[in-house]
């Protein structure tokens, strides 16, 4: 999905645990997630100490969108 | 007792252990065939015996994947065995990853491994070189003819001491080897064969089939992100509570496009996810964990970025065949453009 998005000329990053299986489904901007069934946000910790990870993890996401690069890069 | 010694490696589903609820497990080692290695040893015959079973969780091998090789290495430098048998994963990713993990590991052992898996399996493409994986159907619905030429396969390996012929001959997917070989005719003489072959439009076929680069080079960085709509993408299935589309929770035939204008965080009373791949409990009781709409709509808010874009797109990537999420994409792709969406932040279960 990543790769069709991205042909159609849309920077897209992709948020997502397994980064080896990212990288083979072609994506070009990778941020690892956290864990499978909850990639933005850690169960174990109160809530909005969840929020604050998500939130990082979402500016790193914003950053990746606005750094160029020129193959397949994991922030 | 067998002479030939094998060890199996399933995952918590097929290891019997539970469903996606214990997909968080850690390894575990038995004794004995479990699930599926029963009717293994049953049909590999007598002078083969499952000696051990290695069973590990799915997310938790792929989510700790340097700490359970390591630990399948200790296993299997004790075990010893002649050969391993890995699933069959069929298109479960998680499970093909797991087991090209396994045959990663034991390669490196020398100890050769026999998989099953549906060629758009990620796990096949990725630890092709390491194991002989017979193609299976996209479903454990398959497991009636994965299982016999699986066990096909192991006799032969067996009976022909490792020496195994071509892939198509021997009932295995490509691995991506080149061997050298004797044939009658020169090199020259074959390629002109080919090519008179092609000019008849008759059939041929290439002796170096050429490797599939399907890869898409990187859109320019995006400029401008105080003034940027940006919208959110998800295969983690998070829908409208009650699932209205009747998205599938595995092998999606579709996807949802659902409004978010006025929503300033998912919340578990309005979304759920139908996603069948993962455990859903956390992603239920809170939807942002997996579409972080709350910190979108708060880094609006800041000025940081222009806009949330006022639509979401969510399918359920568990079996989905790489040919339909292709047209979803597509699709949502010229949605998205018609809109003037600069930028997009998938997320991945």
């Amino acid at each position: 999905m990543v790769k069709e998005i991205e042909r159609a000329g849309i920077p897209v990053v992709h948020i997502a645990t397994v980064v080896p299986i990212s990288k083979t489904v072609g994506a070009n901007r990778i941020i690892p997630a956290i864990a499978i069934p909850h990639p933005l946000g850690d169960p174990n910790l109160a809530k909005q100490k969840q929020k604050e990870i998500r939130k990082e993890l979402v500016l790193k996401a914003l950053e990746a969108l606005q750094t160029p690069i020129d193959s397949q890069t994991v922030f | 007792m067998g002479n030939y010694r094998v060890v199996h490696y399933l995952n918590q589903f097929f290891g019997q252990i539970g469903g996606e609820e214990k997909a968080n497990i850690s390894l575990r080692v038995l004794d004995k065939p479990v699930g599926p290695g029963n009717a293994f040893n049953n049909a590999l015959g007598e002078s083969t015996e499952i000696v051990s079973t290695i069973i590990c969780g799915d997310s938790f091998f792929n989510e700790h994947k340097d700490e359970v090789q390591a630990e399948i290495k200790e296993v299997l430098q004790d075990i010893k065995p002649d050969l391993v048998i890995a699933g069959p994963a069929f298109n479960a990713g998680r499970y093909g990853m797991a087991c090209g993990g396994v045959a990663e590991v034991a390669s490196g052992l020398d100890i050769p491994v026999i998989s099953g898996i549906y060629p758009e399996n990620p796990g096949y493409d990725m630890y092709k070189q390491f194991a002989y994986f017979v193609e299976t159907s996209n479903s454990a619905a398959g497991m009636r003819t994965a299982l016999p030429d699986m066990v096909n396969l192991v006799k032969n390996y067996i009976e022909k001491d490792g020496d195994l012929g071509l892939p198509e001959k021997e009932g295995y997917l490509p691995r991506g080897i080149r061997r050298n070989t004797f044939v009658e005719n020169r090199g020259s003489k074959r390629a002109v064969d080919m090519l008179i072959a092609k000019l008849n439009d008759k059939d041929f076929k290439t002796e170096y089939p050429m490797p599939d680069f399907d890869r898409v080079d990187p859109v320019e960085e995006l400029k401008d992100i105080e003034n940027a709509t940006i919208a959110l993408v998800t295969s983690g299935g998070i829908v409208p509570k009650g699932n209205p589309d009747h998205i599938e929770s595995s092998s999606a035939s579709k996807y949802g496009k659902y409004s978010i204008e006025d929503i300033y965080e998912m919340d578990k009373l309005t979304h759920e996810t139908a996603h069948g791949g993962y455990d859903p409990v956390y992603a239920n009781e809170d939807p942002n964990c997996v579409l972080p709409v709350d910190v979108l709509r708060d880094l609006e808010n800041e000025g940081k970025i222009g806009k949330l874009h006022k639509y979401y797109y969510s399918t359920v990537g568990n079996g989905t065949s790489v040919a339909n999420a292709k047209a979803y994409a597509k699709k949502i792709a010229k949605d998205l453009l018609e809109d003037g969406v600069q930028a997009v932040i998938l997320t991945s279960t």
